[in-house]
């Protein structure tokens, strides 16, 4: 028996005490009378407990009905925290109280007789079963869909066609635009100023001192038909740093001015606002994944899934003194795949 | 009996028991409410003086007899303002107890006075951001609503969106703001602290700083769905929802279907 399979042998220490080849059925465990069934005091006692928890329910009740109509959510945060917690400990009372209190009474006082159900096998019996396939053989005979071949194409090709008539609306539906090549460009454009988010004060660079950071939206964001859609593209951070900590690519070296530099906000990883930045390392953590991007250096991944750098937006400044983007973002912002498309 | 109860339950009611809480809490909020600082009077010769020998005999190790700072140890302070150093010096973290990523906040180790006579010092080293007045802080002439505008923007991605705080990179973090006062958040938006960045007058208006105090102070009236259970975020509440709420209903389950003895 299981004495040949290596590792399953247990018993090997007592030779003479092998398992019975069987097992007897050792039927249902004799019947166990509760307290309550035998003593009356503890009968009473349940009664008693059922009593109080059904009047625990109704205490909840009143509460809440007297919560709702005394304690009021008015203008403070502590009134509308009061209201709920009253209204909610009188719910929860009234609707635990008649839970538990039903649980209990059924359990400690209501008849404990048990009651055994066999099994039945789910299968029905073979004549059934031979009934019904040649109802099904019988059927398709009828239909003659084996000797007619054109019939059958039709039917299969009426069958398999038929989900597109609503497969089409709802996939063509999903989005609602599948213009993805608008993603690739924002609001900035050249000349376009940068404007502090959310108030939209235009931002002069000698308000960028160093160590600030601003959060900052393209000047007539809120104009825009689609605003929201719009900032959830456009929106830059602008640091400054010592302009001997910068280290620039080549080609990139007028993108910034005086040590001001603007990047994307948008996470090259999934997407999220990258926008916690310290400024003692110039490192840039976006919050959802830990991607870290160092702003002295081109905001270069320095840790975490993101796979390239933040876009940076070239910057300089007008004639009164305002910074204003020199063109769009040269690449396009926010997830890697979107880079796909060029 | 019915007509009791309904006289019990006078329409005044509500309004008497407002009342009540209002005063309560108002007087409750009065006893334990620390009265604010007049704001600092300039600061004499004897001050700078006296901050002078308190910055020598406790700062100077580091940051050097002049100030100047020692390179790769402290920084320069020439020019930080007298608000760097009532920040540092009045929540503890200056002087530093040991070398780390972050200096913590701790009990201060000196006096109101002595913080205003070191700020006096460094302050006539060169000019920088002043203390602000008890006026430029309070919560209650401040506009909450655009608070929190401002504070999701520039503030909420470290410090929470309720400005719990937050954890940074390397052990580094952003301090829980619940409970400090105007004046310091005042303070470290102006003069940007460790690692956070500085939000100057141009920047964040001093008008726009007082909403965004003004909207912290509303956040110390707590949450109103009742207890906020950290407001660290949906994570470590939705673990509490999880662990708590379907161990209660496994223990319900398993007690409904235990036998009774």
């Amino acid at each position: 028996m299981s004495n040949e399979k290596p590792g399953t042998d247990v018993s090997s220490a007592s030779e003479g005490n092998l398992l019975p080849e069987r097992f007897d059925d050792p039927g249902l465990p004799e019947h166990k009378a509760r307290l309550t069934d035998t003593d009356p005091r503890a009968a009473k006692r349940a009664e008693l407990q059922v009593v109080i928890l059904f009047g625990i329910s109704i205490v909840g009740t009143i509460l809440a009905v007297v919560a709702y109509a005394v304690i009021r959510p008015g203008e403070t945060v502590e009134s509308i925290r009061t209201s709920t917690l009253v209204l909610g400990v009188g719910l929860a009372m009234a609707m635990g109280g008649i839970g538990l209190a039903a649980v209990h009474w059924a359990k400690t006082l209501m008849n404990d007789h048990e009651k055994v159900e066999y099994r039945h096998p789910q299968a029905s019996n073979a004549a059934e079963r031979a009934g019904a396939l040649a109802a099904l053989k019988d059927g398709a005979e009828d239909s003659g869909i084996g000797r007619r071949g054109l019939l059958k194409g039709a039917v299969v090709s009426a069958l398999a066609l038929a989900p597109l008539g609503f497969a089409v609306p709802l996939i063509g539906g999903v989005g609602g635009d599948w213009n993805v090549s608008k993603f690739r460009h924002t609001l900035w454009a050249k000349g376009t100023r940068l404007t502090h988010d959310p108030s939209g004060r235009l931002l002069k660079a000698s308000d960028v001192t160093i160590g600030s950071a601003v959060h900052v939206i393209p000047d007539g964001l809120r104009d825009h038909e689609e605003w929201i859609e719009e900032k959830a593209k456009a929106v830059v951070l602008v640091v400054r740093l010592d302009p001997r900590d910068l280290v620039e690519a080549e080609g990139r070296t007028d993108w910034s001015y005086e040590g001001i530099v603007a990047y994307s906000k948008i996470c090259t990883h999934v997407g999220c606002p990258v926008a916690l930045y310290e400024q003692q390392t110039h490192h840039l953590l976006c919050p959802c994944h830990q991607s870290t991007f160092d702003m002295a250096d081109g905001a270069k991944v320095v840790f975490g899934p993101a796979k390239r750098p933040l876009p940076q937006l070239p910057i300089t400044v007008d004639d009164e003194g305002y910074l204003v983007a020199q063109s769009d973002f040269l690449e396009p912002i926010g997830p890697s795949y979107w880079e796909r498309l060029k | 009996m019915k007509a009791l109860t309904a006289r019990r339950h006078h329409r005044f009611a509500p309004v008497v028991l407002l009342t009540l809480a209002l005063a309560l809490t108002g007087a409750v909020y009065a006893a334990f409410t620390p009265t604010q600082a007049t704001a600092a009077a300039a600061p004499t010769e004897t001050d700078i003086e006296m901050g002078q020998a308190l910055f020598r005999a406790n700062c100077a190790t580091c940051h050097g007899t002049g100030a100047a700072g020692r390179e790769g140890v402290a920084p320069s302070l020439v020019g930080v303002g007298a608000a760097a150093v009532d920040f540092q010096v009045s929540t503890g973290r200056m002087p530093m107890m040991a070398n780390g990523v972050q200096a913590p906040a701790k009990p201060p180790v000196f006096t109101e006075e002595q913080v205003q006579q070191l700020a006096g010092y460094v302050a006539s080293l060169g000019a920088g951001p002043a203390i602000p007045s008890a006026d430029a802080v309070d919560a209650a002439k401040g506009d909450a609503g655009n608070g929190m505008a401002l504070f999701r923007t520039n503030c909420a991605m470290c410090h929470g969106a309720v400005g719990q705080g937050g954890s940074l990179s390397g052990g580094k973090y952003a301090p829980n703001l619940l409970g400090v006062d105007g004046t310091t958040v005042y303070e470290a938006m102006i003069t940007g602290p460790q690692s956070m960045p500085v939000f100057n007058d141009a920047t964040v208006t001093p008008e726009e700083k007082r909403d965004i105090i003004a909207y912290l102070a509303a956040q110390e009236q707590g949450s109103p769905g009742g207890a906020a259970l950290g407001s660290i975020g949906p994570v470590v509440e939705g673990l509490w929802a999880w662990v708590i709420g379907i161990g209660l209903l496994i223990v319900a389950a398993v007690w409904i279907g235990a036998k009774s003895s």
